[in-house]
């Protein structure tokens, strides 16, 4: 099996390609969280895809339901489901819809799509999880923008309260929403000292880089008594060079021929592993 | 009559959402107290086009629909007139209880302009596609309700709404639709339009569904069956008068909208039917299904959408009209 640097320059291969044959969807999203969800993926969580429903399995949630095909991708290179289904992503009538379906697509543990719900329903995943003494975790991945909902914060304020402490919230800082920067849209900062005062246990790391990523989750597995967060700082568009930090890539597919400078990036080299 | 409708097939398509912007500048041109608030949807939305134009009075409140219309209304207690935007699920969905109790309840005068409504929002799916919008909003005292058809149309009903003292529910969409109006055509609050005229049958619809109609009953007209359309832009205040005035005339009656066949404008006619003249009714409209991804125009024909569905539904109550007739 490819390292977990190689399973996430995969991914993001798969996200391009998805994405050029959808001819709609969200590259940079998807791109900036490869990283995270490859190590999720890929060495953190216990799931099994011959049993997607498996009672026992770690739950995921992607808060962020616009990025999808970082999602897909990673569920099919798990072996969910076949990899050719990829190309066939938001067509009428296919299971992989434009915004994660848990009652189409195999792998997925909750429908996302509208911001700000996602962080919630995992709090609740992992409620359960307490009431009925399982070990499961529950892994839920947020945007920046994302954490501008006031839902978000009443999830933070319940999770805390009730020492959720297997509840572990992935913030992909990037900077960036659909109408800029968020500093200039919204401001958010300071983040980690908001997190803190709403009693979570916050960890702050490169989330490209995978050491980091996964050393952060051992941490976070350790830790009782608190949900945590760790505030990864990404680059949106990671690993395509004309989509970094581009706030236009937010929404965009790529052409056929974006598509192919971007594959040919991807598969080049080392730049971003 | 005639001087209403444009040669529709061949101008070119336009998305509701874009006459919104061009409605907006002008709006902010003639009255400083027009300010317009997003959620991080401008570029969609199309207020960036008034952000453009009127950087001080334009404020993106971030990824956070319900308090954008709490500050709507406090802005309104004032005497600013807010537009709110964002698309139809966020702004009527999660803002809900927001407008339920901080706009329609004191009626203060907020105007949600929302876009990207229906099936026709396409590849985003079922997340993304507000099929119960119409119905939330109608079922609002002191709330108005409009669903414009065309770009002319929407230009003409955002004016109006910044012109009347109340809130108001605007729907809009992301797909390019076919131009029906002239500039001669009138828009008024409350009033229904008939745009065509025939004694068989009446079709009343309203946004994309309108150019459907008019497509139905052309087809229709060559089949020899003569039908009414009705642009029912104004889903609240409903045009009684109207609706029935058509009931009378044809004993035959077809609904079509974007919407959920519960709750929108269907569920409207149906409720000044049944209680004032009943007559055969269809609803043409989206039965009771969440939508999904894919193409507007293959998503529009899944879930019945076209005006090939609207002529089948006008066949069906022509035939219950005839049965009727016949037993009498
Ligand atoms: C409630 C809600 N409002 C608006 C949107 C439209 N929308 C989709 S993505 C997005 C921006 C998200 O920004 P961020 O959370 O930073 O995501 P990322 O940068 O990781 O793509 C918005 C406003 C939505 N999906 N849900
Ligand atoms: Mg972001």
């Amino acid at each position: 099996m490819p390292n977990i640097q190689d399973m996430a320059r995969i991914i993001r291969q798969d996200i391009i390609t998805m994405l050029a044959a959808a001819k709609s969807g969200h590259p940079g999203g998807s791109l900036s969280a490869a990283d995270i969800i490859a190590v999720l993926y890929f060495s953190e969580m216990r799931v099994d895809p011959q049993n997607p429903n498996w009672p026992e399995r770690d739950r995921f949630v992607l808060s962020k339901g616009h990025a999808a095909p970082v999602l897909y991708a990673a569920l099919a290179e798990k072996g969910f489901f076949p990899k050719e289904e990829l190309l066939k992503l938001r067509k009428t009538g296919h299971f992989l819809q434009g915004h994660p379906d848990m009652n189409k697509v195999p792998g997925v543990d909750m429908s996302t799509g509208s911001l700000g719900h996602g962080i919630s329903v995992a709090a609740g995943m992992a409620l359960a999880a307490k009431i009925d003494n399982k070990d499961y975790r529950v892994y839920c991945l947020l945007g920046d923008g994302e954490a501008e909902e006031g839902i978000v914060w009443e999830a933070a304020m319940a999770a805390a309260h009730y020492k959720l402490d297997n509840l572990l919230v992935i913030l992909d800082h990037n900077g960036l929403q659909i109408d800029g920067p968020v500093k200039d849209v919204m401001n958010l900062e300071p983040l980690p000292d908001k997190w803190r005062a709403f009693g979570w246990n916050v960890l702050e790391v490169d989330g490209h880089n995978i050491e980091e990523l996964t050393a952060s989750l051992q941490v976070a597995k350790n830790f009782v008594g608190k949900p945590t967060i760790i505030i990864a700082k990404t680059v949106k568009g990671k690993g395509v060079s004309f989509m970094e930090n581009q706030v236009g890539w937010h929404g965009n597919a790529p052409s056929a021929e974006q598509a192919e400078a971007a594959l040919a990036e991807l598969k080049g080299g080392n730049r971003n592993g | 009559m005639a001087e209403l409708l444009v040669d529709w097939k061949k101008e070119k398509k336009i998305a509701t959402r874009e006459a919104y912007g061009q409605a907006l500048v002008q709006l902010g041109k003639d009255n400083p107290d027009i300010v317009v608030l997003d959620a991080d949807l401008a570029k969609s939305t199309k207020t960036s086009d008034f952000a453009k134009a009127f950087p001080q009075r334009f404020f993106d409140m971030g990824i956070a629909e319900q308090n954008m219309i709490g500050f709507a209304a406090g802005l309104a207690t004032t005497g600013k007139i807010p537009f709110a935007s964002s698309f139809a699920i966020f702004a009527t969905g999660r803002a809900f209880e927001q407008i339920r109790n901080s706009v329609a309840y004191p009626r203060l005068n907020v105007k949600i302009a929302a876009t990207h409504a229906g099936i026709s929002v396409g590849e985003d799916g079922g997340s993304h596609q507000a099929i119960e919008d119409l119905a939330l909003m109608r079922s609002l005292p002191n709330m108005t309700v409009l669903v414009p058809a065309d770009a002319t149309e929407t230009k003409k009903a955002i004016l109006a709404a910044a012109a009347y003292q109340g809130p108001v529910y605007i729907r809009m969409g992301r797909l390019a639709v076919p131009v029906l109006f002239t500039d001669d055509y009138n828009f008024v609050i409350g009033k229904a339009n008939v745009i065509r005229e025939g004694q068989d049958a009446a079709i009343i619809a309203n946004g994309l569904m309108v150019a459907e109609a008019l497509q139905a009953a052309e087809e229709l007209s060559a089949q020899g069956i003569n039908t009414t359309v009705v642009n029912c832009a104004s889903l609240k205040p409903l045009d009684r008068d109207t609706i029935l005035k058509v009931a009378r005339q044809t004993g035959a009656v077809v609904t079509a909208e974007e919407h959920n066949i519960i709750g929108g404008l269907g569920s409207a006619v149906a409720e000044v039917l049944s209680e004032h003249y009943p007559v055969p009714l269809y609803r043409v409209g989206i039965k009771d299904t969440f939508g999904e991804s894919g193409s507007p125009e293959e998503l529009l024909q899944k879930y019945g959408l076209t005006s090939a569905h609207i002529i089948q539904a006008v066949k069906s109550v022509l035939a219950r009209k005839n049965e009727k007739s016949d037993i009498n």
